[in-house]
């Protein structure tokens, strides 16, 4: 390295470092957001350049010389070469989505200090080693899925388990993305009109691209973008007329069956009439709302009123239940690290990669990108006042229903907030309350208004850019629910299948139906369980959804570390090995405490226990209502202990086999892992 | 001019590419290539085919949520 750029480097050291201590030292007054944005950047830059290519060229030993399968392969389709920033900018809307954006809200409640650290150090030394390995492996493989790999790598059993797992999460996914999509509409007849516009604008969009001007993505997408807008706007109309308003304020039980017949309805639709525009719309939706939140905390720079370290630090928090370890790590699962990227890192990106030499650049460094969008979320979380932020996230069982009466329970805490505060902050973003909206979408939505309308339109348009923020959210995370139910459907097909033959194949009107009706009932069972849960639903399945989440991660990272042994690079096996074990650690000892803990707040089973001992005893307990409700939380313990359970026994299953794998790698006299294709000349080498 | 003209082009290319829909001229190029005289499907057909590939999960392609 000259020594101009040394210089350069040991400057990014020392500011990184300056930001770093202004950011965790200072105690009493607030600190602005910048240093926070500063400090991640300069960790980004540092830990791209120094362990990023370190991983690349080192421990994986990419080949430029060596071709991809873009070329070996290429049909102009699927596999076709792609500048390295146009397939960045793929990969990037492929693996971002609604998981960085809510994880680190939730987790703000132990301070934003907890969740930004391991974000930070999660994404550098975890999440994005996990999504550049896997995409050199699956390059390396001819851009062959996850599953291929594990099941030709460790063995068809340890393939069909890792499969498991992943309709296991999918489940889980769906109706936990769903959930945050019905408490943040619930009562709201701004944000239902308006999200409930997109499906007809869509259809427009659809028929539009595929009879007036076919294959016009700008146009179809233009079209949206204003009619979308023009939704938006309306929307203040809708919610303040006596005769439409009433029509668009509906309760959580509602808008949950309404979800679960969408999810249905969308997933056995044709793609182009509803699918495909929405996904167009989304998609441009969140890149430019991602782009907006980063310019808007630069211009604005706020302060964080959010305390570095908050009294729940200890584990008694409103927002999800358990300690710092391992609920932290795993409430904040996407942004730091997503077992979700595996499967993309294996999907479509590998097929287009130019040469190896730019795995670093897109698997790296696309993670890195996702886990700045994950800061961001923590700084819109911290900005709004923490008394209105714990108003936002605690369930109705625990602070009441009256602005009064949480303000009391919210001050008791610590974060002095008058009730005036909380309605006025309702009446700013245009919503009736803002009480128990939990699930963070709805609290990163009073964030980004607060930032946006510091800058673009001041207090008069916060309730345009509440909403906005809440279509953004809500439009991509239904998308994700129709195409979600779609890859559902079909591993469930798949799954059976092995049983009747019949039912797999894909094509046939009936398999389909009925294959949609039982994702949808799979995943609408868990919604409605949520919805109806009086502590709030988050509260119980958050958890479980990182724990799953993370559970594929570990699965993606054991799976890595065993073709690292395969390949004689046992040296460097650490690199995954470690996040690996971590990731094991936590999602086992978490997933283990679900199940298992003596503290009813935290484990499943302890708490049916409590429930069936007052159910026996006559007794209602608090936050249930009846003993009818009782009842239903029991069931729903069991169900979630059940879950997680099973999570915890497919991670260690995998590493069961993972370390045969790996004994039986370490005997083997020559490198045994199974790739396609060797060093030629290529075209693409630079 | 030519500059912005071929940033613009990025910029577009890289918005299709999001939605699953990959540079068309790139695919003709490949076609007339490497299969002269097989047939070329049109812009239009082309569009389809991707729009249905992109989620036809039951060819492998799994799609993540977040």
């Amino acid at each position: 390295m000259s020594f101009k750029k040394s210089l350069i480097w040991a400057a990014i050291l020392v500011l990184g470092v300056v930001s770093f201590a202004m950011v965790a030292l200072n105690r009493g007054e607030s600190v602005n957001a910048a240093w926070l944005l500063i400090a991640s950047v300069c960790v980004y830059l540092i830990a791209y350049r120094f362990y990023g290519l370190f991983i690349a060229n080192r421990v994986l030993g990419v080949n430029s010389t060596r071709q991809t399968p873009a070329y070996r392969r290429n049909d102009g389709l699927d596999y076709v070469p792609t500048n390295r920033y146009v397939l960045y900018g793929h990969h990037f809307a492929a693996i971002a989505g609604a998981g960085p954006l809510v994880g680190p809200v939730l987790a703000a409640q132990m301070g934003y200090l907890p969740g930004t650290l391991w974000i930070l150090a999660g994404v550098v030394f975890a999440g994005a080693v996990q999504d550049m390995t896997v995409l050199f492996l699956s390059t390396r493989r001819d851009g062959r899925s996850l599953g291929d790999m594990i099941r030709s790598e460790m063995g068809p059993t340890a393939g069909s388990i890792a499969g498991i797992g992943v309709l296991l999460i999918c489940v889980i996914v769906l109706a936990v993305l769903a959930l945050v999509v019905v408490t943040a509409l619930k009562n709201s007849p701004w944000g239902t009109f308006t999200v409930a516009c997109t499906i007809p604008i869509a259809f427009i969009m659809g028929a539009y691209g595929r009879y007036v001007r076919p294959g016009r993505i700008g146009e179809m997408s233009l079209i949206g973008a204003v009619l979308l807008v023009a939704a938006l706007i309306y929307g203040r109309s809708v919610s303040e007329s006596a005769t439409l308003a009433p029509l668009f304020t509906l309760s959580g039980p509602t808008l949950a069956v309404l979800i679960i017949g969408y999810g249905f309805v969308a997933s056995v639709l044709p793609v182009w009439l509803l699918l495909a525009p929405r996904d167009y719309l989304s998609t441009f939706l969140k890149i430019g709302a991602l782009v907006l939140l980063a310019v808007g905390v630069i211009i604005v720079r706020p302060y964080l009123q959010m305390p570095a370290i908050t009294r729940f630090i200890d584990g008694s928090g409103p927002v999800w239940p358990g300690n710092l370890f391992p609920f932290l790590f795993i409430t904040i699962a996407c942004g730091a690290v997503s077992g979700w990227h595996s499967l993309i890192s294996s999907g479509t990106t590998p097929k287009m990669i130019e040469n190896e030499n730019q795995i670093a650049f897109i698997g790296y460094g696309g993670m890195l990108t996702e886990s700045f969008v994950a800061i961001m979320a923590m700084i819109g979380a911290s900005v709004i006042h923490p008394g209105v932020y714990f108003a936002m996230n605690s369930g109705a069982g625990v602070i009441g229903t009256t602005a009064a009466h949480a303000a009391e329970v919210v001050s008791g805490w610590g974060f002095t907030v008058t009730p005036d505060m909380l309605t006025q902050m309702a009446r700013d973003v245009g919503e009736n309350s803002i009480l128990s909206r939990t699930g963070g979408a709805p609290t990163l939505a009073v964030g980004m208004a607060t930032i946006f309308s510091g800058f673009l339109g001041g207090r008069a348009l916060m309730g345009v850019w509440y909403h906005f923020a809440i279509l953004f959210e809500a439009l991509f995370i239904l998308t994700t629910v129709d195409a979600g139910t779609r890859v559902c459907r079909f591993m469930i097909q798949d799954l059976v299948g092995n049983a009747i033959p019949a039912f797999k194949e894909t094509r046939s009107w009936a398999n389909n139906l009925v294959g949609s009706a039982l994702a949808c009932g799979l995943w609408g069972y868990l919604l409605f369980a949520g919805v109806v849960d009086p502590y709030g639903g988050i509260w119980t399945m958050w958890p479980l959804f990182g724990a799953t989440n993370q559970m594929l991660a570990a699965i993606a990272l054991t799976f890595c570390t065993v073709v690292l042994f395969k390949m004689k690079r046992e040296r460097y096996a650490w690199v995954t090995g470690v996040p690996s074990a971590w990731l094991v650690i936590c999602t086992v000892t978490a997933g283990l405490e679900k199940v298992l803990s003596a503290n009813p707040k935290v484990g499943f089973l302890s708490h049916a226990r409590q429930f069936t001992d007052a159910v026996a005893a006559g007794h209602v307990l608090a936050p249930a209502k009846s003993l009818g409700e009782m009842r239903r939380v029991i069931v729903n313990d069991y169900i979630d202990a059940t879950l997680a359970a099973l999570a915890v026994a497919i991670v260690l299953t995998v590493v069961v086999y993972a370390i045969a794998s790996i004994r039986k790698a370490r005997s083997a006299p020559r490198n045994t892992a199974i790739e396609i294709g060797g060093p030629v000349a290529v075209a693409g080498h630079d | 001019m030519t500059r912005v003209k071929a940033a613009w082009g990025w910029a577009v290319q890289t918005a299709r590419l999001m939605v699953g829909v990959p540079d068309y001229e790139t695919y003709v190029a490949h076609r007339r290539q490497h299969h002269p005289g097989q047939p070329i499907m049109s812009y239009v057909e082309f569009f389809r085919e991707r729009q249905h590939a992109r989620y036809a999960c039951e060819r492998g392609r799994l799609r993540g949520c977040c």
